[in-house]
């Protein structure tokens, strides 16, 4: 055993630091700082920066345009965009239908749309849940059925993140309503200015625009937009499942909070002394520092971890289930920490996805921006990516075989 | 970074585990716990034989050329059919104070036979009011012309009861000095107990102990730093002991559940047992990964990031070791509250562990006062 980084991965890491700052623009910096969802723009205009070095999608392989980096290297590189406050990239198209294209999609499809996703190009969403399919997510009822050269798709999803922003769709629907509810399902690619594709809003408790319902009329999309075989769509969506789960709980995230909220807790007062120095308050962060430490190592474990290591599913199971729970208490904890500050509305002045346009802006210290609204919108990392519950249940079953 | 074990590593791992499956069944720990010592002394001779006394140690330290991986690794398989030979006080705690703390011929003269399994030796520096405090030393040990006079008292000293050397601290006027004290000495009362995981512990009475200077163990007013380091090594290990407690306790109850019926069904159809041993099994694991930054921790140059390192571990490990164990017993049912069967005794040990060298409290206390120098 050896716990010390690597020189060269330690020299890898300062290199990496030193682009980001010198590529990232200011304003950009300073309103991922704030903590919203980030524009269309911001992400496009960092995606294509990253992009003209080859770092927009690192952990692709290298003949789509990734990396052949360890994945250490890659995770250390997710910490330094994390603590530069880069906006997070287009997640659906990198982390979830990227994969599926170039592992399982053609030719023409790969060429089509993967340097289009490098470049920021094309914008994706993910069109899996629907109104009465959750968890249980093979009992979904959006239906294609082909017509000559087309599937005409009819149904509804729902809480499709960005699908507002979004060019395309990769979409679960129901090929054969007769075989078993995992065995009629296909991988459709949709074109969402299609006619017959509706998206309408929710907004979410933090009073923001980030999911949505689609509605599907009679939508004509083209055969060749299949991803695979037909009624094959069940595997693909699985594969794509299990990258998501593996996406190293999120700790370069809660990392950055961290130290967000070690800042405020030294500049706001309780009693006269800073925060940071309350007893009461300094053990809670300590708590908080002391199990992220855990995580953080857990993370490094996986990585290190062989496809095959017996150990993988157990040490892997904790990240899901404790990286979101984390980043869920680590917003609260600011909220309290900033005081009454935490509970006032921060409207997102700069970004476009505010319910209420013309909300007034309190007269609070900068640092406080984002913070409740962050705070309010986590309460669905515990559910999206497949509920807790849901993660306790394959763990009782896979790893402990109960 | 590499979290995998070398050869040697895995091969030792794998010798403790057999050893421990096969010679260390309940029932034997039970007949060994009513025994004079508390222990057995053929096992000890055994764990001489097999390199274990020195597993953790540099050769140039009369040892085979290993550290605290190592001796995590046997604490961890220790832990798991709950050991009670004093390993930690003796071949961890004290051989650490006495490989930061003494010069060559005192690390010949006590290493080599502790190496060997022919001398028991225990650190005693705890007191009543130390509290994981380990400056806070009361203890006095007054010069005379030809050494030092000792009185104090020391208390909950691990292996003390069986110890054959003490390694005993003393507030003296250039700080805390350490002194090397035979058990036989005159003035030196030892009164032994057993703690709640079984294992035998003391108190020692120090009443005008007349030394010589050559038992003073490393300069006058020296000790503190070496003791802490020492300390920090303890905790760990028994942060070790813990894993593999919880983990012993885990899959024990997951046998458990497996097989025991109520309502026509096996306990294990119920979800809401299913969620609870997830949960278990979550914070085993990330137990698992924060011993591994704990074990970092100890060779970090800086003492008070080391010690900030242990803190941390400590906080996580013992109290998930204290709750995972504790739900074991919650479904066992009524088996799992008795002296005969083995679950409740993990718990006992974790009761023990989270106690041991300072409360939760003091430990997250002193790792939000580096953080937050850290942040300054």
């Amino acid at each position: 055993m050896n716990f010390d980084l690597d020189p060269a991965d330690a020299a890898f890491q300062a290199e990496m630091r030193a682009f980001i700052r010198q590529a990232l623009p200011a304003d950009i910096a300073r309103r991922g700082r704030q903590g919203f969802h980030a524009t269309h723009d911001d992400v496009q205009t960092w995606m294509r920066i990253l992009n003209a070095r080859g770092l927009a999608a690192v952990h692709w392989p290298e003949q789509y345009g990734g990396t052949d980096w360890s994945p250490l290297r890659r995770h250390l590189f997710q910490v330094e965009l994390r603590a530069a406050g880069a906006p997070v990239p287009d997640q659906a198209a990198l982390e979830l239908v990227g994969p599926v294209l170039y592992t399982f999609g053609d030719e023409v499809q790969k060429a089509r749309y993967l340097p289009a996703i490098l470049n920021a190009d094309t914008f994706w969403c993910q069109g899996f849940s629907e109104p009465n399919a959750g968890s249980d997510l093979a009992s979904l009822k959006t239906s294609a059925v082909r017509d000559g050269d087309h599937y005409v798709v009819n149904g509804q999803k729902t809480w499709t993140s960005e699908a507002h922003k979004a060019d395309m769709m990769f979409a679960l629907v129901r090929t054969d309503a007769e075989a078993r509810p995992q065995a009629g399902i296909s991988f459709l690619l949709i074109d969402m200015k299609s006619p017959g594709v509706t998206v309408r809003p929710i907004y979410t408790i933090n009073e923001g625009l980030s999911v949505n319902e689609v509605f599907f009329d009679n939508v004509r999309v083209p055969v060749e937009n299949l991803v695979g075989d037909e009624n094959r769509g069940w595997g693909y969506a699985k594969f794509l499942l299990t990258n998501e789960r593996t996406m190293s709980a999120e700790t370069p995230h809660t990392a950055f909070d961290l130290a967000m909220v070690k800042q405020i807790a030294a500049v706001e007062l309780r009693g006269g002394r800073p925060l940071i120095e309350d007893p009461l308050f300094s053990a809670r962060l300590a708590r908080f520092e002391i199990e992220l430490r855990a995580l953080e190592t857990a993370v490094l474990r996986v990585l290190h971890m062989g496809e095959g290591d017996p150990a993988l599913n157990a040490t892997a199971s904790v990240l899901k289930l404790r990286g979101s729970e984390l980043r869920q208490r680590i917003a609260d904890l600011a909220v309290e920490a900033l005081g009454d500050h935490g509970l006032a509305v921060f409207p997102d002045v700069e970004g476009q996805d505010n319910m209420d346009v013309l909300a007034p802006v309190p007269p609070a210290p900068d640092y406080a921006a984002g913070w409740l609204s962050r705070a309010m919108f986590r309460r669905a990392t515990t559910i999206y990516g497949g509920a807790n519950e849901i993660q306790r249940t394959i763990i009782a079953k896979s790893v402990l075989g109960l | 970074m590499d979290f995998s074990l070398t050869e040697e590593q895995a091969a030792l791992k794998e010798s403790a585990r057999r050893l421990c499956e096969r010679d260390y069944g309940f029932e034997r720990r039970r007949h060994l716990l009513r025994g004079a010592e508390g222990f057995s002394r053929d096992l000890w001779k055994t764990f001489a034989d097999l390199g274990w006394l020195g597993a953790g140690l540099a050769e140039d330290d009369f040892g085979y050329g290993g550290g605290p991986v190592e001796t995590a690794l046997l604490q961890e398989e220790f832990g798991r059919v709950l050991l009670v030979e004093p390993y930690l006080s003796c071949a961890i705690i004290a051989a650490r104070a006495i490989v930061a703390l003494a010069d060559p011929a005192r690390k010949e003269a006590l290493l080599a036979p502790l190496v060997e399994g022919k001398k028991l030796i225990a650190l005693a520096h705890n007191e009543a009011a130390l509290r994981g405090d380990d400056a806070a030393v009361k203890t006095q040990a007054a010069r005379t012309a030809e050494g030092w006079r000792l009185n104090g008292r020391k208390a909950f000293v691990l292996g003390g009861s069986s110890a054959d050397v003490l390694l005993v601290s003393a507030r003296t006027p250039g700080g805390v000095t350490l002194f090397e004290v035979p058990a036989g000495a005159a003035g030196l009362e030892v009164i032994g107990y057993h703690a709640v995981d079984g294992r035998r512990v003391a108190d020692l009475v120090l009443t005008e102990v007349v030394l010589g200077d050559s038992a003073r163990i490393g300069a006058e007013g020296g000790a503190l730093a070496g003791i802490e380091l020492a300390v920090d090594h303890g905790v760990i290990a028994l942060m070790a002991e813990c894993v593999g407690a919880m983990d012993a306790a885990l899959w024990l109850t997951r046998g458990y559940l497996s097989t025991r019926k109520q309502f026509g069904v096996t306990l294990n159809t119920f979800q809401a047992l299913q969620h609870r041993m997830a949960d278990m099994l979550v914070e085993t694991e990330l137990a698992r990964s924060m011993l591994l930054r704990g074990i970092a921790a100890l060779s970090d140059p800086d003492p008070e990031a080391r010690r900030a390192g242990v803190s941390a571990a400590k906080v996580q490990i013992a109290e998930a070791a204290v709750k995972v164990t504790g739900e074991a017993i919650q479904m066992h049912g009524g088996i799992g509250v008795t002296e005969e069967y083995v679950v409740g005794h993990f718990y006992k040990r974790a009761v023990l562990a989270r106690g041991l060298f300072g409360s939760i409290d003091l430990h997250l206390e002193r790792f939000a006062a580096w953080s937050r120098k850290a942040v300054a």
